[in-house]
């Protein structure tokens, strides 16, 4: 999308491929929002009217280059109009999360030093104002929705609307300062900067120049092909990096139309009516419409369900071959092309999903089922690997290279090296400028030669050069052989089996792998139920035979896919046990969010461990329990240790030592 | 209620309140030998939110329907925008603007929640059979100005989206919120709640009592309710009428009904001669 009349040169902030847009396709609409039951629609031209209304009046009510501009609420054109609105002036926009509580609002309004803040509605109004008593740096609320603000002490606060008729007003006498500020932007200037959540201490502020966004627009936009005629729905947190590169970075870059729902609540009626053709959700959103699907099949009549599961059988069969270019038989195509007709085209529009070209998922592990099921309809939906401090964009997954256990290539621009660590570094133009006030973790994360830390443990496939991702850094550890040890890779692949609810591999510093196994009651109690197999205890089912044999097959089963991977093939679990007691953060075996503490739980079961190393066939063992009243006890059991076949590499080499 | 005066008085939040929307004088209804209202007066004033309470068969729907002009009195007058009401059909009254909500849900079960509001607009359509009929015209042109009124009302009570959802489907709180709806479509003077916050939980109190306050202030809507939920009422309403078998028992303020004795003693229950 290179611009032929204008040099990239001069393109070299967001106001400028604004200007860029109005000249190229003034008319073609960018902003859409539903308001009233109506989709209400502005072009570029209109837009950037818009804006510089707003830019002008920020100027007229005291903005100076170098503020900081906070924006808060939830996606409309005005808030994203007000971020461009702030950089015309040279100030900074600092989107944040709508939800956020007072508290956590005062310290990020107070570390960045917000003078103007943009509010959403009354709510946000109401928060910021309980901020200012402890922050004085504030001095100017602008607000969207005036309902129930009416008889707010106006000194200090305006409208939108008010704001727009103040910079209308003064367009003579600022405007010609806009232009000025406009020209003075260029790569180095900051762009937007954006906190991190912050799971792990303060929320830090990334800030993202101008270079970083409208490198990564550009790259990202090439790689996909994005063009002017892409609509996009604007749903996630404005805060969020990837709002920000999807619904101003690209969208500004490409020229295409950013729609914003009428609320949280109608997003899926509002998707439908606008069909995105570039939708970006993160997997449990898909989770969650891929159950709701299932559900409501479940409840229709014999016919549908029947036509439904004819019809997904042949998407399962021909549908991602057909995504991916591979042959198909003519039989196939034939099949799929009716089943589009009877029933993908219309679950997929049902979906709001119909036109979507390039769909992306990415935060988290997607299942594969759920990511085959929307491949299989025919929605090319992929995977990328980014985060804030990368302007999202690390890896991505090319059409037609697509898988689930992968998060695709490098990203055009983006260098990517796997340190000694197995940790992954990204180095690219898209890459944070610094952590705002916060030179040591800038330092700390970067390298002078701008080197990112990722702090995901990952490597690069051979055959193919895409990245996994296998797992925290922190948590991979070496085996005594040298050899990569992921535990996490293997427990997720375990833990998708729904017999087995915890899964705890144990292998660091060892010749080989083994695992403590928590069955899931519930899933093996059905079982056990349909098979009649009669149990008193929790202990009893889990030691019982045929759950031991049934673990082992699945255990098996791992082995052999983890097998395929050469790096990690040493993570092959050969010997397990199943545990006596569920794992319980009362026992403080779990953190309160149900991840595993390995370090307590080695020093706990530290017999149970000597008995997987030591070759026994089973070990008696007394366990310490805490009631929910708060009262200890102890529970005993005699638990049978299984060894599991193992595959590949792995399996000559025990040959070869015994 | 010192400062009141016929022109009107300020709340204790410092709003304006006006003159007589409505007064009710020395109201009688009797049900064959029943008498349900006893000799009552009060009036309501113009942008107050005026509560009805009192406990169980005290009166109070009887009252409300005397307001809503449902009941004729036998004995009394009600005077309404300053001039005597004539017994008149509800859609008269509709007309003369008073829309009211009721104890017992009265939508459209089978009808959308869009339609259901629309419904609401029907006194300020005219256009002929024919013309809503090929819907063309002033049918047409009628439709999209009433539902432009609408998807404003929409929009303030939160309701987006469910706005194609049929009513049947919806949950309690929601059915009780677009009734509401569909009695603010009929941009009433006087709003008439009978029970607005029966059977709800705590949140969803706290949201009808959140629309209730700014149904009144942002379109200065006279409000008349009666509830049961002592704390709703006292927090919500500018002034108090108490009913007690049938007779007014207090009137004014909620801090002035909370310390009057007769209140107090038709609540806690005292033996009677």
């Amino acid at each position: 999308m290179t611009d032929q009349q204008t040099p990239v040169s001069e393109l070299r902030s967001i106001p400028a491929l604004l200007a860029r847009n109005v000249a190229r396709f003034g008319d073609r609409p960018a902003y859409r929002e539903k308001e009233y039951g109506i989709w209400q629609s502005w072009t570029w031209s209109q837009a950037a009217d818009e804006i510089r209304a707003m830019a002008v009046g920020m100027m007229d009510l005291g903005l100076k280059p170098g503020d900081h501009v906070a924006i808060i609420g939830r996606n409309r054109p005005a808030h994203y109009w007000a971020m461009v609105a702030a950089q015309m002036c040279g100030a900074i926009p600092v989107p944040l999360y709508q939800d956020a509580v007072a508290e956590e609002m005062t310290y990020v309004l107070g570390h960045c030093g917000a003078r103007m803040v943009i509010c959403g509605d009354q709510e946000q109004v109401d928060k910021v104002l309980e901020v200012e008593r402890t922050i004085d740096a504030i001095d100017r609320i602008i607000y969207t929705d005036a309902r129930g603000l009416r008889k707010y002490d106006h000194a200090r606060m305006n409208s939108v609307a008010d704001l727009q008729d103040r910079g209308r007003k003064a367009a003579d006498r600022l405007g010609p300062m806009i232009d000025a500020m406009v020209a003075g932007l260029d790569y180095d200037s900051t762009c937007v900067m954006l906190y991190t959540s912050g799971t792990t201490g303060k929320p830090k502020g990334v800030v993202l120049s101008n270079r970083n966004i409208i490198e990564t627009a550009k790259n990202s936009s090439d790689f996909d092909h994005l063009t002017q005629s892409e609509e996009i729905v604007a749903y996630l947190p404005m805060a969020w990096v990837g709002d920000f590169i999807f619904s101003v970075g690209q969208a500004i870059w490409s020229g295409f139309t950013v729609n914003c729902p009428e609320g949280a609540h109608t997003m899926m009626t509002d998707m439908r009516e606008i069909g995105p053709t570039y939708f970006f959700a993160p997997p449990r959103v898909f989770e969650t419409q891929l159950t709701s699907v299932m559900i409501r099949m479940e409840d229709a009549g014999r016919i549908k369900r029947w036509l439904f599961k004819r019809g997904m059988d042949v998407a399962h069969r021909a549908g991602p071959s057909l995504l991916d270019g591979k042959p198909v038989s003519w039989g196939d195509r034939f099949a799929y092309a009716l089943g589009r007709i009877f029933v993908f085209g219309p679950l997929k529009n049902t979906l709001g999903l119909s036109r979507v070209r390039v769909g992306y998922t990415a935060g988290e592990a997607i299942g594969p089922e759920i990511f085959d099921f929307y491949r299989s309809l025919g929605i090319n939906l992929k995977q990328l690997y980014g985060q804030t401090e990368a302007s999202v964009f690390i890896t991505q997954q090319p059409d037609g290279q697509v898988r689930s256990d992968t998060v695709g290539v490098p990203s055009p621009g983006v260098e990517v090296r796997i340190g000694d660590n197995g940790e992954v570094y990204y180095r690219s133009s898209g890459t944070f400028v610094e952590y705002y006030k916060n030179a040591e973790s800038t330092a700390s994360t970067k390298d002078p030669e701008g080197w990112v830390a990722t702090g995901d443990a990952g490597f690069f496939e051979k055959a193919t050069g895409h990245l996994r991702i296998i797992d925290r850094a922190k948590d991979v550890g070496k085996m005594a052989d040298g050899s990569m040890f992921a535990p996490k890779y293997v427990e997720n692949k375990l833990k998708f089996y729904p017999s087995i609810l915890e899964a705890v591999v144990i292998g660091n510093g060892r010749d080989y792998c083994t695992a403590m196994i928590n069955i899931d009651l519930s899933a093996v109690g059905n079982w056990a139920e349909r098979n009649n197999i009669a149990y008193s205890s929790y202990q009893e089912l889990a030691g019982h035979p045929e759950i031991y044999g049934a673990i082992k097959e699945h255990i098996a089963e791992v082995n052999k896919s983890v097998a395929q991977d050469p790096m990690l093939s040493g993570c092959q679990v050969h010997r397990f046990l199943v545990l006596h007691k569920e794992l319980d953060p009362d026992d403080g075996e779990m953190t309160r969010t149900r991840k595993v503490r390995r370090a307590v739980i080695n020093d706990k079961f530290a017999d149970l461990v000597g008995a997987l190393y030591d070759g026994s066939d089973s070990i008696h063992t007394r366990t310490e329990v805490t009631y929910e009243d708060g009262r200890k006890g102890q529970i005993s059991a005699t638990l049978r240790i299984m060894d599991v076949p193992v595959f590949g590499d792995a399996a000559q080499a025990k040959v070869a030592a015994q | 209620m010192n400062s009141m005066t016929s022109d009107g008085y300020i709340t204790a939040d410092g709003r304006q309140i006006g003159g007589k929307l409505m007064e009710l004088k020395n109201i009688t209804l009797r049900f064959g030998g029943v008498v349900a209202i006893k000799d009552i007066s009060f009036d309501i004033r113009q942008g107050e939110i005026r509560a009805i309470i009192g406990p169980n068969g005290a009166g109070k729907s009887s009252m409300l329907n005397v307001v809503s002009g449902f009941y004729h009195p036998q004995d009394g007058e009600v005077w309404f925008k300053g001039s005597r009401r004539q017994p008149m059909k509800p859609h008269q009254v509709a007309g003369h603007g008073v829309a009211r909500t009721f104890q017992n849900i009265a939508l459209f079960d089978g009808m959308s929640v869009l339609d259901n509001i629309m419904t609401g607009r029907l006194n300020k359509m005219k256009a002929g059979f024919l013309s809503q009929a090929i819907w063309w015209g002033k049918a047409e042109r009628e439709e999209n100005e009433n539902r432009a009124v609408v998807e404003q009302i929409i929009d303030f009570l939160e309701i987006q989206n469910i706005r194609k959802t049929p009513v049947g489907r919806l949950p309690y709180g929601l059915k009780k919120r677009v009734e509401l709806a569909r009695a603010l479509a009929a941009e009433p003077q006087l709003l008439l709640l009978d029970e607005p916050m029966a059977g709800m939980n705590v949140e969803e109190k706290e949201d009808m009592s959140r629309f209730i306050l700014d149904v009144n202030d942002e379109f200065g809507t006279t409000i008349c309710l009666i509830e049961h939920d002592m704390g709703v009422v006292m927090d919500l309403s500018d002034r108090v009428v108490v009913m007690d078998y049938g007779r007014k028992i207090g009137d004014g303020t909620p801090d002035e009904v909370r310390n009057n004795q007769q209140v107090i003693d038709a609540y806690l229950g005292v033996a009677h001669d």
